[in-house]
């Protein structure tokens, strides 16, 4: 009788990472569903163009890897970052865009640096910020959120052929991006938030998808996929540090819940910066990253050049992540 | 004693424990051939007493320790050593080792017992002789010789005696067994080690998921003339590892290169503290114990009491056409895969796991870590084990350390908890086994570089001592003819050298 030899432990919890990244997923859900009421099947149509050039970017890695593709297309990893890449997107984003950008994401900042688990940067924030400046007209058309009305066409959508003068119709700034322009232009932060563009709390339609957001990032905290030490800490500094702002000049500077209720905040703080490849792992490293997320944003959304900051102070502070580790290792038991 | 709340870390793998638990502690009929390993226990293998040939008899020693880490072996049965020779052991690489293999007799006949009629009448030091004599191990799992746990020096007065029946590891019952038919056993060994401890507190720490032995420990610890605490804490895994455990009860970290009883604490498993027992009051030495026989695959689950020495294979029932996927030693935690049947029980021997088909994963295939840090919010020593991971895999040993890969436990919970299911305590194991290798290497390296060294001394000091012998000579023969000029010493030379050529007739020569 031959018995297979191994090592214990033999037991296991039965915790897969497939099974984690389609809890992301599904945890994404409630704010794209918010983010289609508002502005159609665009950011639908994105997230699926996105994961399909992901999992193609994977598979042609893997071809030339000489590794088992559906064993490491099945860890779910290009979906997460497909959708958190796509969510970025305006809903007008041609598919080439999506496609160059996503496949930027999985080939070049994921699997260039060896794959799973072995990248620096997070993938879906450094594609974002590859496409925003290369393809910085396609970036900035967003539109007005009109919610599921007839001026959004799926298939006009795909084959790219909503003419300028039409686009022109029913382009929009976001929130972020108008106040940004209009306070630098010394109009009185009080007057502009007064817009409807500005909803009833920072921005019409963008609090709703921040409340979505924020609901599928408890529910992470909740099934303990991700500790509550980044979300906390991040969202804590930007309210913060844009309240500290606001308090100093409300004139000139926005009130700490617009901050945190437009742009990526709050799916950053909860799905992006908590991307355990490329976020520290020990509890203070995971504070000191939240709180250095929270300033870059919030310095690059008052004095950067770009409306939101949130892609550029992740992958900032993604540099710093091994030396965060390195100096806040616990004490082991028995050491004193 | 107050509750000091439980260790950091942890985990709750499923019970299983149940299956073990429908009777009572059984005994098993005494094979034809039993066979002993000389190497049951930490520290050095014992030295074999008999040949082939010999009769001996139940409880009579067949290897003495060897040094003061090592515990003897005494014969599980009545019968005639037939062979002293290399057989396989449970060990995970299938190894032999030596052993007395004897046949039974049939008869069982005790040799004769030596009770201590009154152990209080013993010093401490005499006490602990006669437990050591009687081969008694730890049987939790680790196989320390418990007499040197019972010997702290005059430096580490021991406060706390604390009885671990913790019995964390899912599967295992055969203490929770002990505890609900022999608590006499156990408090009566617990009275032994209080005295040879001169120990001023007593505890009895058991998981709350065993309230049959909770009641049976609380009820014989009554009739004690000193107070002992049942101690019951919470069911998780690795409650039962001695340094979490003695967290738990008394809130103080061992040190981590440090012992228990460097903090005025010692720790005995439940089952060791009972057979203490059966020697001072019997005069038994250790030669059977209580063991677990379980899985999906075994017919015969429940609890034996099994001499020492017996297969594997004489013990386990299988289902029908059903050969186990997996067979286990020890628990599913800690315990370690058996490459064959045909391997004796020992005395470290708490559980035999015949694995169902299906019950435990057997899959060999692994993904990359994703930093996820469930692992590091599972270990209960506070370790990163991702990244003694990633050291471990890329052979940089010297990191590895620095992340104190040396405090690790080998308990498991980070691989258990692992979502790419990396094998992440192989990965340790390999580790500690090629930083051992490599110490060993620079130590042989050591020592020849010091003996060449030595050598290109005492050459050194040789050639020296030849300079300056020479030059004293010299010095010698020139101080011998102080006045004489180079001149007068050439003229004399040639002299000498003519002296020579000229042929000349010595008497003294052809005499």
């Amino acid at each position: 009788m031959s018995l297979p030899k191994l090592s214990s432990p033999f037991l296991h919890s039965g915790a897969s990472v497939t099974q984690i990244m389609l809890q992301v997923l599904a945890a994404l859900v409630p704010g794209l569903a918010v983010i289609s009421w508002y502005f159609g099947p665009g950011p639908l149509l994105n997230i699926i163009v996105a994961m399909i050039f992901a999992l193609l970017g994977e598979a042609m890695v893997m071809v030339l890897r000489a590794r088992a593709i559906v064993f490491h297309l099945s860890d779910g990893s290009a979906l997460v970052t497909a959708a958190l890449f796509a969510v970025a997107l305006p809903p007008f984003t041609p598919w080439w865009l999506t496609a160059i950008g996503v496949m930027f994401a999985v080939i070049v900042v994921k699997q260039l640096f060896g794959g799973l688990g072995q990248n620096i940067f997070n993938p879906a924030m450094a594609a974002y910020a590859m496409v925003l400046l290369a393809f910085p007209k396609e970036m900035a058309a967003w539109t007005w959120p009109y919610g599921l009305s007839e001026k959004f066409n799926a298939s006009a959508y795909l084959l790219q052929q909503i003419p300028d003068r039409v686009f022109d119709g029913i382009s929009q700034a976001t929130p972020l991006d108008d106040f940004d322009i209009r306070s630098t232009a010394g109009e009185i932060g009080d007057v502009i938030l007064r817009g409807d563009l500005y909803g009833t709390a920072g921005g019409y339609a963008w609090e709703t998808i921040a409340l979505a957001f924020f609901l599928g990032g408890c529910w992470l905290l909740y099934k303990r996929l991700i500790s509550w030490h980044i979300p906390v800490s991040l969202l804590l500094t930007v309210f913060l540090v844009s309240g500290a702002w606001y308090i100093a000049d409300p004139n000139r500077y926005a009130p700490p819940t617009f901050h945190l209720l437009n742009g990526a905040v709050v799916i950053g703080a909860f799905f992006i910066a908590t991307d355990p490849v490329t976020a520290p792992f020990t509890a203070p490293g995971k504070i000191l990253f939240g709180i250095g997320v929270g300033i870059l944003t919030v310095f690059i959304r008052l004095w950067g050049a770009f409306p939101d900051g949130v892609a550029f102070a992740v992958l900032l502070m993604n540099m710093v992540t091994p030396l965060l580790d390195q100096f806040s290792q616990p004490r082991v038991f028995g050491h004193r | 004693m107050g509750r000091h709340g439980a260790f950091r870390g942890g985990v709750h793998p499923p019970q299983h424990k149940t299956q073990s638990l429908s009777a009572s502690i059984q005994s098993v009929a005494m094979p034809r051939i039993l066979t002993v390993p000389l190497h049951q226990h930490i520290g050095t293998d014992a030295i074999c007493l008999v040949k082939p040939g010999d009769h001996v008899l139940k409880g009579e020693k067949l290897a003495r320790a060897d040094g003061y880490v090592s515990a003897p072996v005494h014969a599980p049965t009545s019968g005639t050593v037939i062979a002293v020779e290399e057989r396989p052991v449970p060990h995970p690489s299938a190894l032999y080792s030596l052993c007395v293999v004897i046949e039974s007799d049939g008869k069982d006949t005790w040799t004769t017992l030596t009770p201590a009629e009154d152990y209080t009448a013993l010093n401490p030091s005499a006490l602990r002789n006669l437990l050591r004599e009687a081969g008694i191990v730890g049987l939790g799992g680790a196989g320390f010789p418990s007499y040197i746990k019972l010997n702290p020096g005059l430096d580490n007065p021991i406060d706390t005696l604390i009885l671990n029946g913790a019995e964390c590891e899912p599967y295992i019952t055969c203490d929770d067994a002990l505890m609900r038919e022999r608590a006499a056993e156990i408090i009566g060994g617990l009275r032994i080690l209080r005295h040879a401890l001169q120990a001023q507190q007593c505890v009895i720490a058991i998981e709350d998921n065993k309230p049959a032995a909770i009641a049976a420990m609380e009820k014989a610890a009554t009739n004690v003339d000193f107070p002992i605490h049942v101690q019951v804490i919470k069911t998780i895994y690795p409650a039962g590892s001695e340094k979490q455990l003695i967290y738990t009860i008394t809130g103080k970290e061992v040190p981590s290169n440090g012992l228990p009883l460097h903090i005025g604490v010692v720790m005995q498993n439940v089952a060791t503290t009972a057979a203490v027992f059966r020697r001072i009051a019997y005069g038994e030495p250790l030669v059977s114990r209580v063991i677990t026989i379980t899985g999906g695959a075994a017919v015969n689950a429940g609890n034996y009491r099994v001499p020492i020495g017996v297969a594997v294979s004489d013990l386990l029932g299988l289902k029908e056409g059903q050969q186990p996927a997996l067979l286990l030693m020890g628990g599913p935690m800690m315990g370690i895969s058996l490459p064959s049947m045909q391997v004796p029980v020992i005395k470290t021997t708490n559980c035999i796991i015949a694995v169902g088909q299906g019950e435990m994963p057997v899959s060999l295939s692994f993904r990359a870590c994703i930093r996820c840090g469930a692992c590091a919010d599972v270990c209960p020593v506070s370790l990163l084990p991702q990244q003694m991971f990633w050291y471990a895999r890329g052979r940089q040993f010297d990191r590895v350390q620095e992340y104190k890969l040396f405090d690790c436990i080998e308990c498991g919970c980070c691989a258990y908890v692992c979502p790419s299911r990396i094998p992440l305590v192989q990965y340790y194991r390999y580790a500690k086994t090629e930083i051992w290798a490599q110490e060993r290497e620079k130590r042989k390296s050591d020592a020849a570089r010091q003996r060449f060294e030595a050598r290109q001394e005492r050459l050194e000091k040789e050639k020296r001592h030849r300079e300056e012998k020479l030059k004293k000579r010299k010095q010698a023969l020139l101080d011998k003819s102080p006045a004489a000029d180079t001149n007068q010493s050439i003229a004399a030379a040639v002299a000498r050298s003519k002296a020579k050529k000229t042929p000349s007739v010595d008497p003294d020569r052809h005499s």
